[in-house]
């Protein structure tokens, strides 16, 4: 979605792409800051200083920098990008954890209570304190007063009240955050413990202050293009309305940016419906009271490993459609380099363990498109060999990963009957449902999880 | 009656920066608007080039005039202004 923050990010991803292409990037990096936020300019923080240091930080992301890693703030952007030595390629330039939060862009939001405004009229009425399970509503002065110390942020009172007098504050990161793992520390600034951190991006979309950031490959993808290395545009079937145009549009478009070879991952969604779908069959005839869950969200894997290891062996063990995507291109040129490009930031935890060599987001894509004057609209469609199947290019969507299996059951086996169950987005409520499932207190044979509601078309890292 | 042609700039940069929210600018429209205004998606109209780039989405308004940070709001206000001043 385009919001004050996105684009900024937009407009940085931008302007390294063109300065690159220029031959100036190392010179201009640090000159960026500034340009974007002249003396007498109008800032969107505080004042044009501090949004000089924030835009410093989100370079530094830009070129997959961790700001945690930070330990001389004195050291310029161009320091660190020749450190990075783009010419090489030897270094793994897929980072550990693809999330980083940059902390003076933190607005330190006050913890979440319950509070009443002035909006609150004093009613005799007071469904308020009537409501209240802790009594922790008094009216001082025709106002009403809640005590935060009783208050267990329940909410009734803010449903009950007919003047919207009652509000709860919140701290987006945390409240987006399905398993705890983003939290202020001492000094009042988020920080993601990555222990427990799933990658799920939600952090990075709910910031209203971006300061949780992406660790992009944006600028490696660059160099490993003018070093000559064949890379294969990997297009996720979330890429439907990511951008004008047909996704056969869209395919020729990174072509002319200087993929070598493009291709949609759909292709290697059809391998997972094949594999899953017998993977399944074969689980229910060994046991037929157990039950399957998907694996190709990989925020969803993540969680399981993390935090739910009862599930782990129920997770199916087929390869996700980009790990497939991944084999296609290798079988086709072994010494091509795979780039998946998505709306997930997830994905890069998984392309990290499944020996992708890069990730990019559809917004990093666009830059690169923008920055080459690529009009997805004026392109040719790309000769493709044949599309991809419509329940694989389905698989961006909730239910479609369901659908596909099922459709592939019945095919095999007439009358085939799946219990299947879809959690649409992770948060905390959907989190104890799927123990529910786990549990087998409710009835399920084929799980399919999907961290992002509606699935990967609604990814943090969408355009749209 | 002139009508007010608006020209959306689609290209890729302009699309990123909000280009993508105008697109179904003509249903946004008025009703009454309707056949007064010519709406029409561009290719990159080139007005991003250098330090520029923070003005995007770039809009043409009748071949001269350009509108810098266009969002439909800030569109459809001008476009009346235009409506009205040929009246």
């Amino acid at each position: 979605m385009l919001n004050g923050s996105t684009f900024i990010r937009r407009e940085l991803m931008i302007r390294i792409v063109r300065a690159f292409d220029d031959g100036t990037l190392e010179k201009e990096l640090d000159q960026i800051p500034i340009k974007l936020r002249p003396k007498n300019s109008v800032a969107s923080g505080c004042c044009v200083y501090h949004d000089r240091a924030i835009f410093k930080y989100r370079l530094m992301a830009l070129l997959g920098v961790s700001v945690e890693d930070e330990t001389d703030e004195a050291k310029s952007l161009a320091a660190y990008y020749a450190e990075k030595a783009w010419g090489g390629g030897a270094n793994d330039t897929r980072p550990k954890t693809p999330l980083s939060v940059c902390g003076p862009a933190c607005s330190g939001c006050p913890d979440a209570k319950v509070v009443s405004t002035p909006n609150c009229r004093g009613c005799i009425a007071r469904p308020c304190v009537y409501n209240c399970p802790k009594k922790a509503i008094s009216i001082v002065g025709g106002q009403s007063v809640i005590d935060q110390s009783l208050c267990i942020k329940c909410g009734k009172c803010i449903t009950a009240c007919p003047y919207h007098a009652i509000v709860k504050t919140s701290v987006p990161c945390e409240d987006a955050c399905p398993v705890g793992a983003i939290r202020k520390n001492d000094q009042g600034v988020a920080e993601i413990d990555f222990e427990k951190c799933i990658f799920c991006g939600k952090c990075f979309a709910a910031c209203p202050f971006a300061a949780v950031m992406e660790r992009s490959q944006l600028v490696d993808v660059l160099a490993a293009m003018k070093r000559g290395e064949k890379l294969v545009a990997m297009i996720a079937p979330a890429a439907e309305k990511q951008f004008p145009g047909k996704i056969e549009q869209l395919l020729s478009a990174c072509a002319k940016a200087g993929f070598a070879d493009v291709m949609e991952v759909a292709l290697g969604a059809e391998k997972t419906t094949e594999h899953e779908t017998a993977e399944f069959i074969e689980r229910m005839e060994k046991d037929q009271k157990t039950f399957m869950t998907t694996s190709c969200c990989p925020a969803w894997v993540n969680l399981v490993g993390k935090h739910m290891p009862d599930l782990v062996n129920h997770v199916s063990l087929t390869p996700s459609p980009m790990v497939y995507a991944h084999e296609i291109a290798k079988k086709k040129d072994p010494s091509a380099k795979t780039v998946f490009i998505g709306p997930c930031v997830a994905k890069r935890s998984e392309a990290r363990r499944k020996d992708v060599d890069y990730v990019l987001s559809f917004e990093e894509l666009g830059a690169i498109l923008a920055g080459r004057k690529i009009d997805v609209i004026a392109c040719e469609p790309w000769p493709v060999e044949r599309p991809a199947n419509p329940t694989a290019r389905n698989y961006a969507r909730s239910c479609g990963v369901t659908d596909a299996v099922l459709a592939e059951a019945t095919a095999k086996i007439p009358g085939f009957k799946l219990d299947a169950k879809q959690i649409n987005g992770i948060d905390r409520k959907t989190c104890a449902m799927v123990k529910l499932y786990a549990a087998g207190k409710l009835p399920v044979n084929f799980l399919e999880v999907m961290a992002c509601p509606g699935g990967c078309l609604n990814g943090p890292c969408s355009l749209t | 009656m002139e009508k007010v042609k608006v020209e959306i700039c689609c290209g890729t940069a302009c699309y990123l920066l909000g280009a993508a929210n105008m697109m179904d600018l003509e249903d946004q429209l008025p009703a009454e608007w309707r056949g007064r205004v010519e709406v029409e998606a561009r290719t990159c109209l080139e007005l991003c080039e250098k330090e520029n780039l923070g003005g995007a989405p770039y809009v043409r308004i009748n071949d001269t005039e350009i509108m810098a940070q266009a969002t439909p709001e800030k569109l459809t206000a001008r476009i009346g202004e235009l409506l009205t001043e040929a009246e």
